[in-house]
């Protein structure tokens, strides 16, 4: 009978999946909730900049929409953190390292929503994006994370669909409206191409990640997987790619493009992007405004079991 | 430290079938554990009811001990239909 470390192995080996009682590897766990966290952060982060257009969005079809993305957003946080506690750690204690910059998000919300076509830019390109990175970690190895972003990925699908249809809308309107997608495009192309991380050639967690069964693909894999899908897409609406290196490779079947410039990626990472303040900031003082609220349900909740004691 | 406990939250998607486990979440009381799981687990109409279950009350069989713990059930193949043979010819058994 296998037991500890070898059963973990065992189990890699046959492409099963790693429950949270499971021995496993200290490196797995800690590659595991430095993932899920920064994953978790992100979504809650993300509904930042977006969450910045409700109180604006041009009808009340597209607010009532927007919102429901926005609170998915949370749910999807809230899914993610509930996998990461499956390790061991505690959510407070998570998002006490996401406000003291200790633990990261996704770069990409560093980036300002200046304009309503930024929404469609989002839904189209980032949840695009964020959809192919997600659908392969459905057969992540560690199970509780992969059940998450199952139901992630369910309700992704929507998010990605609305914001082409702001884009298409706009795209069939006046020449304002067009340029106004055009300059969307203009601006999101690169970071989205960012949010597959570094290089395989520079990545540092990847080549364990992938032995771990936690990665499926490479960052440069997923990245092209992208380009192939959405080319096409903005062929659709009539927008242009910004990318004058950009052609079809008839023998591949792949688009050959310009890989983004990665310094911006290290940097924005490394807090200089344009809204890192602010993001951090804003969620800092959601966090402490909402004290109160915490600490009145737990005083109820203490006084009731009281009484039924 | 979070101070609300963590409670595990079970949906039945529909009448039928059995409640299963979705996920978990903190909130200070069952109530409000409810409340939660049907706002975050129940966004698109999954459940038609849900049960949350305090995850410390939650006694669960050890992985390490899984072997020893399941074995007496591993030589029982006599429990198995298939384990019986059925002569050429004999029908609806």
């Amino acid at each position: 009978m296998l037991t500890g470390m070898d059963s973990f192995q065992a189990t890699i080996d046959a492409d099963g999946r790693i429950e949270p009682r499971d021995a496993m590897p200290e490196g797995y766990r800690k590659t595991l909730i430095r993932q899920i966290a920064q994953h978790a952060h992100s979504e809650i982060i993300g509904m930042q900049p977006e969450g910045n257009w409700i109180s604006r969005a041009p009808s009340l079809r597209r607010k009532a929409i927007l919102m429901a993305k926005v609170q998915d957003e949370a749910g999807h946080g809230l899914y993610l953190y509930a996998a990461a506690e499956t390790l061991g750690v505690d959510r407070a204690d998570l998002l006490d390292l996401l406000h003291s910059g200790k633990q990261k998000y996704s770069s990409i919300f560093n980036y300002p929503t200046l304009t309503w076509a930024d929404i469609g830019a989002i839904g189209w390109l980032v949840d695009g994006a964020a959809i192919v990175n997600q659908v392969p970690l459905c057969r992540c190895s560690y199970g509780p994370y992969a059940r998450a972003m199952v139901r992630v990925c369910k309700e992704e699908s929507f998010h990605q669909r609305q914001g082409f249809e702001i884009l298409h809308t706009l795209c069939n309107g006046t020449e304002g409206q067009k340029a106004m997608a055009q300059d969307a495009l203009d601006r999101w192309w690169w970071p989205s191409l960012m949010m597959f991380g570094p290089p395989d050639s520079a990545s540092t967690h990847s080549e364990q990640s992938m032995a771990w069964g936690i990665k499926r693909h490479s960052n440069d894999e997923l990245r092209q997987r992208f380009v192939d899908m959405t080319v096409p897409q903005a062929g659709v609406l009539g927008i242009r790619v910004p990318d004058d290196g950009l052609s079809y490779d008839e023998e591949s079947g792949h688009y050959r493009f310009t890989e983004p410039d990665y310094t911006e990626l290290y940097d924005v990472v490394k807090g200089n992007g344009p809204c890192n303040e602010q993001r951090l900031a804003h969620r800092v003082k959601a966090h402490e405004d909402g004290a109160w609220v915490r600490e009145a349900a737990a005083a109820y909740a203490a006084k009731k079991a009281v009484r039924a004691a | 430290m979070s101070i609300e406990p963590l409670w595990e939250v079970f949906v039945r998607s529909r009448r039928g079938l059995s409640h299963t486990h979705v996920g978990s979440l903190h909130a200070p009381d069952a109530t409000m554990a409810l409340r939660n799981a049907r706002d975050v687990y129940t966004r698109r109409q999954e459940g038609v009811s849900i049960w949350v279950v305090r995850a410390a009350d939650i006694t669960a069989s050890s992985p390490d001990e899984k072997d020893e713990f399941f074995d007496p059930a591993g030589d029982k193949v006599y429990r198995h239909p298939t384990f019986y043979q059925v002569p050429e010819g004999v029908q609806h058994l």
